[in-house]
């Protein structure tokens, strides 16, 4: 049968009589393909492999011309400055890195807080406008920051909230919020609402529908999203840069950034810095990988 | 009717608990107000720390005000927007977004359309390969900006180095105009290429095997299937990541802050860097204020477009 098919569709005798020609070349293309590959990983690969490298290597070979690429000497040093200043004592450092902790993990739990029961309803109820509605949260989350920082920067001088934890806790939740809500309908919509119209029928009411038999249901959707929104918040730099000036609240972003600047820059220590940054973001990103189009596209786009 | 009975018993851990309260309380009532309460404070939250602002912003942008010198804000109509409209410096900075959102979302759709490609052809360690590849996307723009910075210096950079153990000259990666706005596009492609392939890669692995085997059975040659079913099936996904990733890249801001701070000159500024200038930098806050409003309607239309696009997607 497959013969026949081959036969009245092929368009030239020559391919048909060369299949041992064909299976080479299938697989010298295929051998391309993985060269091709490797070589595209190794190129996106490296500039994340160099940061490692520099973080650990003695100040001399940081600099050295041409770059040293395997033979230079391990030293530890660059991660202790991070973390000890040059007194003994605590480092500004690692203060940012503190105070990225707690600002990025209020500002988390502040809008999971606000935004699964805000999901939810949007979810299951008949909500005016939700498209809308939808519409308008999520246009919050594109707004450019240095448009939304100014109007907030005079915003937080009449209140004193300008180089204040709480005043990054509350536009890092503001910003978490929009995609919180989006994230979180796509897991409330997966789970049946007939699971709530049953718990009713047994005499529940809405709310311990929700509280006994969905919300257990959404723990795994709510610890995706919000390890995204901790990633978010974490890495955030514009709003962290203009709202906080002073060492004991400033986040790590910023705090890093203020590492360069002035006549010499201590790359060896900029890498390392890096490098404890950015360790756990690459964990929390490894574990929530099922769901990562989700989280990256804001929750719009899921397969 | 649903039998509630095997729904309980499907979770162990609610069968303690699963004494239900006595039936006929009023729930009409309760969804209604449900819903209320559990948006609302959410909502709140938008208006005050989003909406609220913007308004401010609107309202400073027919003003002169100015947030260092003080004072009172003087209405000045349309001033500031025509004032923007017509300035060539802002033209400029328009200009040279263009051309960055262009050149930096084209390279990333080409490159990881192409890289979601070929992992997609292979059988063995796509997993660990999609991983790998992802890396650049979680990383934050400041270690991004900052690591390329380094690697990019025209003394002990190591990409020189590297030019120059090829016997190729160096080159002022960013410090000439040229080349400063080519390098701002080549950071910001090595980092979003991952997330075009990320999704490119999702719609390439929805495309049933089936119609490739038909085709194949056909005789269809590569280019026409990839031309006839990969393309065609891949491409509403492909053009919602192209979107985002436009949007993302108009507004962008912080990898010029730090990678380039706007030069040589002014090179490499965007809009989003213009505003910081005008308003940071100038304390013309009206006059930004209004800059930033313009930018706000281009956001708008370009997330209108793209949810738009979506929900065609979702419906289709």
């Amino acid at each position: 049968m497959a013969v026949s098919v081959d036969e009245a569709v092929s368009t030239g005798p020559a391919r048909d009589h060369t299949p041992p020609a064909r299976r080479l070349g299938g697989r010298g293309r295929s051998v391309l393909e993985v060269a091709l590959l490797t070589v595209l990983a190794v190129v996106m690969l490296f500039p994340v492999l160099w940061m490692i490298e520099t973080s650990i290597k003695e100040n001399r070979d940081v600099y050295a011309i041409p770059a040293k690429f395997f033979d230079f000497k391990v030293t530890l040093d660059h991660y202790k400055d991070v973390f000890v200043a040059p007194d003994g004592g605590r480092s500004a450092l690692s203060v940012s890195f503190l105070n990225s902790v707690v600002v990025a993990g209020a500002s988390t739990v502040l809008a999971t807080v606000l935004g699964v029961p805000a999901a939810w309803a949007y979810s299951r109820f008949a909500v005016k406008a939700k498209k809308d509605q939808l519409f308008f949260i999520l246009s919050t989350r594109f707004m450019p920051p240095v448009v939304v920082v100014v109007p907030i920067f005079l915003m937080y001088r009449q209140v004193g909230l300008i180089d204040n934890k709480l005043g990054l806790i509350l536009i890092y939740t503001a910003f978490n919020v929009p995609f919180t809500i989006w994230m979180m309908k796509g897991f409330v919509d997966e789970v049946p609402a007939e699971y709530e119209d049953a718990a009713m029928l047994d005499g529940y009411t809405r709310l311990q529908a929700f509280r006994r038999f969905t919300l257990p249901l959404l723990v795994p959707g709510i610890a995706a999203t919000a390890v995204f929104a901790l990633i978010f918040s974490w890495n955030e730099f514009v709003f962290a840069t203009f709202l906080t000036s002073s060492d004991s609240v400033r986040t790590a972003p910023p705090a890093i950034a203020g590492l360069i600047g002035g006549t010499t820059t201590d790359w060896g220590l900029v890498a390392a810095a890096s490098v404890v940054f950015a360790l756990p973001v690459l964990v929390f990103a490894y574990l929530v990988r099922k769901h990562l189009i989700a989280g990256v596209t804001l929750g719009a786009v899921r397969r | 009717m649903s039998d509630p009975v095997p729904l309980t018993t499907d979770h162990p851990g609610q069968v303690a608990s699963a004494t239900p309260p006595a039936p006929g309380r009023s729930r009409r009532l309760g969804d209604r107000g449900l819903a209320v309460a559990f948006i609302s404070p959410a909502m709140l939250l938008l208006l005050a720390m989003s909406v609220f602002p913007l308004l401010w912003a609107l309202y400073l942008s027919f003003t002169d005000y100015s947030a260092t010198r003080g004072g009172p804000a003087n209405f000045i109509g349309f001033g500031n927007y025509t004032a923007i409209l017509t300035s060539a410096q802002v033209h400029t900075r328009a200009l040279t977004t263009l051309i960055y959102v262009v050149g930096a979302v084209g390279l990333q759709t080409v490159l990881g359309f192409g890289i979601a490609y070929l992992i997609s052809r292979r059988t063995h360690g796509r997993g660990v390969l999609t991983t790998l590849f992802l890396v650049p996307m979680m990383l934050s723009p400041v270690v991004v900006g900052l690591f390329w910075r380094f690697m990019l210096d025209a003394q002990f950079g190591v990409v020189n180095s590297m030019l120059g153990s090829l016997g190729l000259g160096q080159v002022e990666w960013l410090t000439r105009q040229r080349t400063a706005l080519l390098s701002l596009i080549v950071v910001d492609t090595w980092q979003w290429t991952p997330f075009i392939m990320l999704i490119a890669l999702a719609g390439l692995t929805a495309v049933p095997k089936y119609l490739y085997e038909a085709a194949s059975i056909d005789r269809a040659s590569e280019w026409f299937r990839f031309r006839t079913i990969t393309l065609p099936l891949v491409w509403p996904l492909l053009l919602i990541a192209v979107l985002f990733r436009a949007i993302e890249a108009f507004r962008l801001f912080d990898l010029v802050y730090i990678l380039t701070n706007g030069g040589p000159g002014v090179s490499t500024e965007t809009l989003s860097f213009h505003i910081y200038k005008v308003a940071f930098l100038g304390f013309n806050t009206g006059t930004a204020s209004a800059y930033g409003i313009l930018m706000v309607l281009v956001v708008i239309v370009l997330t209108q477009l793209y949810l738009r696009y979506l929900n065609k997607l979702k419906e289709g």
